[in-house]
């Protein structure tokens, strides 16, 4: 039911881990729908320069979590708001129906990460005026 | 790779004394059972023997009392609504529980918007129902108590004995489905006390596409479907001649071997349970210790989902199951975990080796070797541990 990029992403997966100190963070999903996803970001002159995932769920999500870490690397944070969860599942060459919803959170995570990013930046720039 | 089934609870193979069955009345006696010809007959005469098979391993008076269906879903959906359909001037309201399988669920609230009221009674955190909170729930109006007799998830089995003692001082008829149970264990109509039983034939080494009813004599039934003369005209439709017979075989070979297979898949079942639960920290066992079918294991991996644990074994050629949300097709974790007051998060991380009389201790051995290291993996990569 899973393409083989699913397979290959959710047996290796990319950047699985926490970062220490991260410039952002962001959890997304719920215990009743099974999946729950943790993303770390590390950002430099507003480039995302690491991202680091943990995520309790199906093989889709942990295939979702770990390309979209994998996207997400290099990326200015403009363009890294842009991923959207349809690229994602993209990039693995699709997810089976039921799980275009349910599974497909990484870029929902990722987007939070950038949120909590900026929110700290703005505290910092606040604090420092 | 070498493939360890251990789903026997989703299906198991079929035997290959039943293939040979299926074989000879798909290829050689391929008549049509009504027919008066000698292709008739003989036809006729296996479905005759098939229903005698069958009626021998689970006890009934009389091979009359068995109506052969498509499977176990059929035969609950026929027991449940024939009967509602049939008792309806008499009373409106059925009993289940809330573990049952789907089958049950979904035919009593198809019942209920018709106008049916239905009562699911819980259970305990084993998956016990209590035979007392079946006597509470009892009204003046109660027509019927469908109430599996094995769990297909968990494996828990319920007091049905006490239960329709019970509706018995209620003349309230009752229902199990006892599709897991039948070839596992020992089952006897008369001792349970049951009105009708729902039996399947491809989790005994039968064939799919293939299940009986057993409904005692003056049993009020109302068919589902239309059609000509066959069995009873409860069930009408040209008989699957060759997937009756195979089923009937599956109730000889089960019959013959019940006793050996019970010993044999206790002992693997619990080395299964010991090895797991030393091998690997933070793990629960759900359902009932005792009162449990001798094939099940069905555990909680605390901090990881069942999905990803599956793919992980499927990928080391073990096959297993899970009551987890992304293994049900559905959006939520199994309703007979939920019901026995799992959290979400211990639902979603269950696992269910099912066993059967294929496996061996070598399979077992391997289960418990290969588990801890997926779980470890898994672990790391879970926010939850």
């Amino acid at each position: 039911m899973y393409t083989e990029a699913v397979m290959e992403h959710f047996t290796n997966p990319k950047n699985v881990g926490e970062i220490e100190n991260p410039d952002g963070e962001g959890q997304v999903g719920n215990p009743t729908c099974g999946d729950i996803m943790k993303m770390y970001i590390k950002v430099e002159d507003d480039q995302v320069v690491d991202a680091k995932f943990k995520t309790f769920g199906c093989g889709a999500a942990i295939a979702t979590s770990s390309v979209a870490t994998e996207m997400v690397k290099g990326k200015t944070i403009e363009e890294a708001r842009n991923i959207t969860n349809r690229q994602v599942a993209e990039a693995l060459g699709g997810l089976p129906g039921n799980k275009m919803h349910c599974s497909n959170l990484a870029a929902d995570a990722l987007h939070k990460a950038i949120d909590n990013y900026e929110e700290r930046k703005k505290a910092r720039e606040e604090g420092t005026a | 790779m070498r493939r360890i089934y251990m789903d026997h609870s989703a299906t198991t193979p079929v035997h290959p004394r039943v293939a040979a069955v299926v074989n000879r009345f798909m290829l050689s006696d391929y008549g049509n059972a009504s027919s008066v010809h000698h292709f008739g007959k003989v036809a006729r005469e296996a479905l005759e023997d098939a229903r005698s098979q069958v009626a021998d391993l689970i006890g009934a008076d009389s091979p009359s009392e068995l109506l052969f269906t498509s499977g176990g879903t059929e035969s609950d959906n026929l027991a449940i609504k024939g009967v509602a359909y049939a008792r309806r001037d008499q009373g409106r309201h059925i009993i289940t529980s809330a573990i049952e399988h789907q089958a049950v669920l979904h035919a009593c609230d198809a019942l209920e918007a018709e106008g049916f009221e239905i009562t699911k009674v819980g259970v305990d955190g084993q998956g016990r129902l209590d035979p007392e909170a079946v006597r509470d729930a009892i009204r003046g109006d109660t027509i019927l108590i469908s109430i599996m007799l094995a769990n297909n998830e968990v494996g828990t089995l319920q007091p049905i004995e006490e239960i329709a003692a019970i509706a018995k001082e209620y003349d309230v008829l009752v229902h199990t489905d006892a599709v897991q149970a039948v070839g596992q264990i020992s089952v006897d109509v008369e001792a349970l006390g049951v009105d009708l039983m729902s039996l399947s034939g491809h989790k005994m080494y039968g064939p799919k596409g293939v299940g009986a009813l057993y409904v005692r004599r003056k049993t009020p039934l109302q068919p589902l479907q239309n059609g000509g003369h066959h069995e009873r005209r409860l069930r009408p439709g040209t008989e699957n001649v060759a997937g009756i017979a195979g089923m009937g075989e599956a109730c000889l070979l089960a019959k013959e071997e019940l006793a050996i297979r019970n010993q044999y898949l206790l002992r693997l079942r619990d080395r299964l349970i010991d090895g797991i639960m030393s091998e690997i920290p933070k793990v629960y066992l759900n359902g009932h210790p005792d009162h449990r079918l001798p094939n099940n294991v069905n555990v909680s991996i605390v901090g990881i989902e069942g999905e990803s644990i599956l793919l992980s074994l499927d990928m080391k050629g073990i096959a297993a199951s899970s009551g987890s949300a992304c293994t049900s097709g559905s959006l939520e974790a199994s309703h007979c975990l939920l019901a026995m007051g799992l959290t979400h998060e211990v639902a979603h991380g269950s696992v269910r080796f099912t066993l059967g009389r294929d496996n061996r201790q070598e399979d077992v051995d391997e289960v418990i070797r290969e588990l801890p290291a997926i779980v470890e993996r898994l672990r790391a990569m879970s926010p939850l541990s």
